[in-house]
């Protein structure tokens, strides 16, 4: 069973043509795991004697009930795409990334220092260079467990975990020592948050009187590159190769460590830059909570996604939405936006339980000819 | 006076690192049985929070230490299966459906605590219980001899998980379907069997670690109690090389530095508390570095096993 997928694995790296069975399993299957964990949260509402039906609505309402609901939701979904992406990349190269945490807080943390450090550069040269930074601190907090997952075989789940870790101790030590604010430390207030950002890094507004910044538009655009990236660069279709298969694509000659450190590497990439444009986009200055959980609800968005970087739109959005309503619940109905957490680790369950049936069905619609779905 | 001092604080740090190293031996012992059989539990430090939770309610509301214990088994127990039946029958990625797990746990239990306690409120936990004679053996009676009942259970559970895994037919099987699922298959063996038992007593065990913490070490809970703990203690089956002994002295390892951090900042050592709590995270990286590759891990780890397919 191995050699035979082996001897079929490089075939199925083309561009799978358009299948509705596809539509099935990348889309329905997983949306079916979201209200199942939706349910499930309602049982659980109904034991702890609080109405499932006024928790919904209240979560419906506030995600997408106004134009603030609408666009804060947008704006949540563009860090999750962002960390998405940089998961579906590892993904694919069989790396699983859990370090979106760590990564979000360096990128953050250096698009924090940068505008602040150079704050006589005009905007057009202050923005792109800040989330350039934010890329490569976040890349390099995801080359350390990349390198180490590649060379020593150390398992990449345990070393960006401890890396989360260390990121928030960091992240805590700079907010407290050099990049606390110094109108803070002046007041006395000694809040944990850096100074403001000079106005001319922050991102420009799409809709006024919201938070919904340009940030979203790069997001989409780099989900359709990392698209092409994947699927029509060589680079790309090596990283899938080691995925797919490393013994074979060792045998034809592909440098398998090098790729799954690279593919680890552009992960926390994304995740930085997720968190630069957190900071630059819209809080302007850095806070204690700024990964928000992304880190995490990344990972789930991009499963829910198909790990494919244009499933991942609609999937963010979806969370996005989710958080923002489970705020909105919390305020209305004083049920805990925990709940959302619970149910988000249900849906990983329920997708990655699902995922021997979606395997198994490909498998029997396809005979073994175009094992795309290999998750 | 100065040497008396010293051995004060020497026995201080001793103390507490056998204190701390409880939730770690039982959470990474269990773990130990679940990677044996050949699964990756990731989801420990999930099951932890929600036991944790589990044992302190009970604890709060009834007063009895021992139904706490038990709450925090049946949690164990529920998980493991839930677990197991996603990882072994379902065959998902372990890697995957052990992060669901953990959040899972950890939201829930977030969720319940704010519902059902809302604030940080601290109970009556397990009282240290010195053994007569060996508790009053000068210098180290103090430091083995006093402790609650769930220390001395942890540190019961290192020779019996050992005796079980080496020297009995059922640690035997455990390890077969670990190391050669196909193998232990066709001798009869039921390999799906073994790794629900393996998953769920390394669960419970999970469960216990957590009220540990909630009963016995801190008596009191709020939210991501834990702080990835149980991350760490899976790290620590790593650098044990699947062997209960081993995993005990990994355990020490990180208890001790623990509990030297935890002295330096009440001695106020000019030393940012950050960096230190930095210590073990760091840590738990340079041993997986240097571990792998030095003891052989379980030939099928990680690997969902299905008939007529190897």
């Amino acid at each position: 069973m191995q050699i035979k997928k082996a001897a079929n694995k490089p075939l199925s790296l083309r561009r799978p043509a358009f299948d509705w069975s596809n539509v099935v399993l990348h889309f329905l299957l997983p949306l079916a795991g979201v209200l199942a964990a939706l349910l499930i949260g309602a049982v659980m509402l109904i034991i702890l004697k609080a109405d499932p039906i006024a928790a919904y609505a209240a979560m419906v309402n506030g995600a997408v009930g106004s134009v603030s609901g609408i666009t804060q939701s947008l704006v949540k979904a563009t860090p999750l795409l962002l960390v998405g992406l940089g998961i579906c990349i590892a993904f694919r190269a069989n790396v699983i990334n859990i370090g979106g945490e760590g990564q979000i807080i360096l990128g953050a943390l250096a698009a924090t220092w940068f505008p602040l450090t150079f704050n006589t550069w005009p905007g057009w040269l202050l923005i792109p260079s800040t989330l350039i930074v934010g890329f490569v601190a976040g890349a390099i907090w995801g080359f350390v467990p990349g390198i180490l997952k590649a060379r020593l075989q150390v398992n990449e789940i345990l070393s960006t975990i401890m890396m989360n870790s260390i990121a928030q101790q960091l992240m805590n030590l700079l907010l407290r020592g050099p990049l606390m604010d110094p109108s803070g430390i002046a007041a006395g207030t000694y809040l944990a948050q850096s100074a403001r950002l000079p106005v001319q890094v922050w991102l420009p507004r799409l809709v006024p009187q919201t938070l919904l910044h340009a940030g979203a538009i790069l997001a989409v655009v780099l989900a359709v590159l990392v698209y092409f990236f994947l699927w029509r660069t060589t680079i790309g279709y090596r990283i899938r190769a080691v995925g797919l298969n490393p013994d074979a694509s060792r045998y034809s000659g592909i440098n398998v460590p090098f790729y799954q450190a690279l593919s680890m590497t552009l992960a926390g990439g994304f995740a930085g830059l997720a968190g630069a444009i957190e900071v630059i986009g819209v809080q302007h200055r850095l806070l204690e909570g700024v990964t928000s959980g992304y880190g995490f609800t990344g990972i789930v968005a991009a499963l829910l996604g198909s790990l494919h970087p244009l499933g991942l739109i609609p999937a963010s959005i979806l969370f996005g939405g989710l958080l923002v309503g489970a705020a909105q619940m919390q305020r209305a109905v004083q049920v805990p936006s925990s709940l959302i957490d619970a149910i988000l680790g249900l849906v990983v369950l329920f997708v990655s339980g699902s995922a021997l049936w979606s395997r198994r069905w490909a498998a029997r619609r396809n005979m073994g000819t175009e094992e795309e779905e290999k998750s | 006076m100065k040497d008396v001092i010293s051995l004060g604080v020497l026995g201080g740090i001793l103390t507490s690192m056998i204190r701390l190293a409880t939730p770690f031996l039982y959470a990474a012992i269990g773990e130990t049985f679940a990677q044996t059989s050949g699964v990756v539990n990731l989801g420990v430090d999930g099951i932890m929070l929600l036991s944790a939770y589990g044992a302190f309610y009970v604890a709060l509301n009834t007063g009895n230490l021992w139904l706490a214990l038990l709450t925090a088994a049946a949690i164990g127990l529920l998980m493991g299966l839930l677990m197991s039946f996603i990882s072994v029958t379902l065959k998902a990625e372990q890697g995957i459906s052990g992060i669901g797990l953990y959040m899972f746990g950890l939201g829930m239990s977030s969720l319940l605590f704010k519902i059902t306690i809302g604030t940080v409120k601290t109970i009556d936990g397990f009282q240290p219980v010195r053994i007569p004679l060996l508790g009053d053996i000068p210098g180290i009676g103090p430091i083995l001899f006093d402790h609650s009942l769930p220390v001395y259970g942890a540190f019961l559970l290192v020779p019996i998980a050992w005796w079980v895994l080496d020297k009995t037919t059922l640690g035997l099987k455990i390890k077969s379907v670990g190391q050669n699922p196909a193998a232990a298959d066709s001798l009869g063996i039921n390999v799906d069997r073994i790794r629900y038992f393996s998953v769920c007593l390394g669960a419970v065990l999970a469960g216990l670690a957590g009220a540990s913490l909630s009963t016995a070490l801190v008596d009191l809970f709020q939210d991501n109690l834990t702080a990835g703990q149980g991350f760490i203690a899976v790290a620590l089956v790593y650098f044990g090389g699947w062997n209960p002994w081993g995993v005990m002295g990994g355990a020490f390892l990180f208890s001790i530095v623990n509990s030297i951090q935890l002295w330096m900042q009440v001695i106020g050592v000019k030393i940012p508390s950050d960096v230190a709590v930095m210590l073990p995270y760091l840590l738990t990286i340079a041993a997986l570095m240097i571990t792998v590759n030095r003891v052989r891990q379980p030939a099928a780890l990680n690997k969902p096993f299905e008939r007529g397919e190897s």
